[in-house]
């Protein structure tokens, strides 16, 4: 498109299934050229403090020098701001609304962070209510998706594919963490099928780390905490 | 099931807005049948509301016992993930959360738009919604729900949130001169930091360290269509004492 404009992303470090991958995974999908800034975040740069002020954290779109930070709501400016196919979004109220209400339960109760760092009693209570947690998805996709596929935004990825994307696509890493298998297609065949569809697209794919790397960063990220927790007590 | 009332005739939009307003081709005598189920005794219901009234959306309103935990069939049948309210009911079709009712709102009726047309403009008003909604709600109710060490921690840390959040306002209103998605979005926080205080007789906001969100509370309690729908002050005092004590009692 002829759309003269400068866009920045500032984000994590390439190895994490981050919320800046959902972002780069929609300006891939657009087509809009991106400079890519890391940061590094226990040593946030000047930028990044002065674009996102009020939460200091990535991911931040800067478009011609205008600052956007939340990965949902960058997603939503992207496709407004460039109209063109592939939409990130439907154009239908209700569904948008279906998009939005699904996307809030993906951040709120499909968090790995916790599980992963688990232990003992309260790991099999978390891996309960995850579970339980994936067939509510189940039921949601099945009762609310009906009429699109492979993707739950239709024929291509759009805002609730990537908001549940980029932690979807590293189940196989968490599930070798903790020592149980998260996400069954017996048990949830619409939620499997998608994740399949996700990891095969080529965008998504060349986007996100594979296995190895995804595994090495959650057991990494694993033992800095316990490290840190460590020194602290 | 609770029965439905009568339906009530809907003026809609048909999406031409060439079209003047008052052409009587516009006002398709199409039924439309809008339900809003939320609770009087909390705060969140008034958010929807108040962006149906600004639109002139007639509604039917449901008032769940939450007081009493008691929550309707209907109610767990429109919401079965989280069982809350507020929830909108469009045509039979629910919508949950009070963010994405509002934003459903905006995109179904046109009149009286609440987020701005740009699309930065648009971004910046969903950034501070949400900071209203993750930051402000949690904020509030920690100073509610807590005593001692604790409630102090919380009374410093909202604060500091709520001082923040003054940073969002475009003049007068968080939608500039006229109320818009924030104000609609974040517009409890203008009546019920007051009735927090009052509760725990803990002073959170005050006019010398945030002016400027203090006089937000004021303009925005005088609007006409909030003053309207805001529920008698002293109900909400009676019935929250009650349960801030049970809340109390139950943490310790």
């Amino acid at each position: 498109m002829g759309d003269v404009s400068e866009v920045k992303l500032f984000g994590t470090w390439s190895g994490s299934p981050s919320p800046t991958k959902r972002v780069e995974i929609a300006l891939k999908l657009k087509g809009i050229p991106y400079e890519f800034i890391q940061e590094d975040l226990g040593n946030k740069s000047e930028s990044l403090l002065q674009y996102n002020p009020v939460h200091k954290k990535v991911p931040v779109l800067v478009h011609n020098g205008k600052p956007i930070a939340e990965s949902a709501i960058i997603l939503e400016y992207i496709d407004e701001h460039w109209k063109y196919a592939p939409k990130l979004l439907p154009e239908d109220p209700y569904e948008r609304a279906m998009v939005r209400f699904w996307a809030n339960f993906i951040d709120e109760k499909l968090r790995s962070r916790a599980l992963v760092m688990s232990e003992g009693e309260e790991k099999a209570k978390l891996i309960k209510e995850y579970i339980e947690n994936i067939c509510v998805l189940e039921e949601g996709i099945k009762r609310d998706f009906s009429g699109k596929s492979p993707f739950l935004n239709g024929e291509s990825p759009g805002y609730l594919d990537l908001v549940l994307g980029s932690s979807a696509c590293s189940h196989r890493a968490i599930e070798e963490i903790v020592g149980a298998k998260l996400i069954m297609p017996e048990i949830h065949p619409l939620f499997f099928a998608w994740v399949t569809a996700m990891k095969n697209h080529p965008v998504v794919k060349e986007t996100l780390p594979p296995h190895e790397g995804l595994l090495n960063h959650v057991l990494k990220y694993k033992q800095r905490t316990l490290e840190l927790l460590n020194t602290k007590a | 099931m609770r029965p439905h009332q009568s339906f009530e005739r809907l003026a809609i939009n048909i999406g031409d807005e060439r079209l003047p307003k008052n052409n009587k081709r516009d006002r398709l005598m199409a039924t439309d049948e809008v339900i809003l189920i939320g609770f009087r005794g909390g705060p969140f219901s008034l958010i929807v509301e108040w962006a149906l009234k600004l639109k002139g959306v007639e509604y039917e309103y449901l008032d769940e016992d939450l007081f009493n935990n008691n929550k309707s069939p209907m109610l767990l049948q429109y919401n079965p993930v989280h069982k809350k309210v507020p929830v909108l009911v469009h045509n039979g079709k629910p919508v949950a959360e009070s963010l994405v009712i509002v934003e459903y709102i905006d995109e179904t009726w046109k009149q009286y738009p609440l987020l701005p047309d740009d699309p930065y403009d648009r971004a910046v008003a969903r950034f501070w919604a949400k900071y209203a909604e993750d930051k402000c709600k949690t904020a509030a109710f920690s100073v509610f729900a807590t005593v001692g060490e604790a409630q102090e921690n919380a009374t410093k840390e909202a604060r500091e949130i709520l001082k923040t959040f003054e940073k969002g306002l475009r003049g007068k209103f968080f939608g500039g001169e006229t109320i818009g998605f924030v104000d609609v979005v974040a517009g409890w926080i203008a009546y019920w930091i007051g009735v927090i205080e009052e509760i725990t007789g803990i002073n959170i906001v005050d006019k010398e360290t945030m002016p400027l969100l203090s006089e937000w509370f004021q303009n925005f309690l005088d609007v006409e269509i909030v003053k309207e729908r805001l529920p008698p002050r002293d109900k909400l005092l009676e019935k929250n004492k009650i349960f801030r004590e049970q809340l109390v009692a139950a943490s310790t």
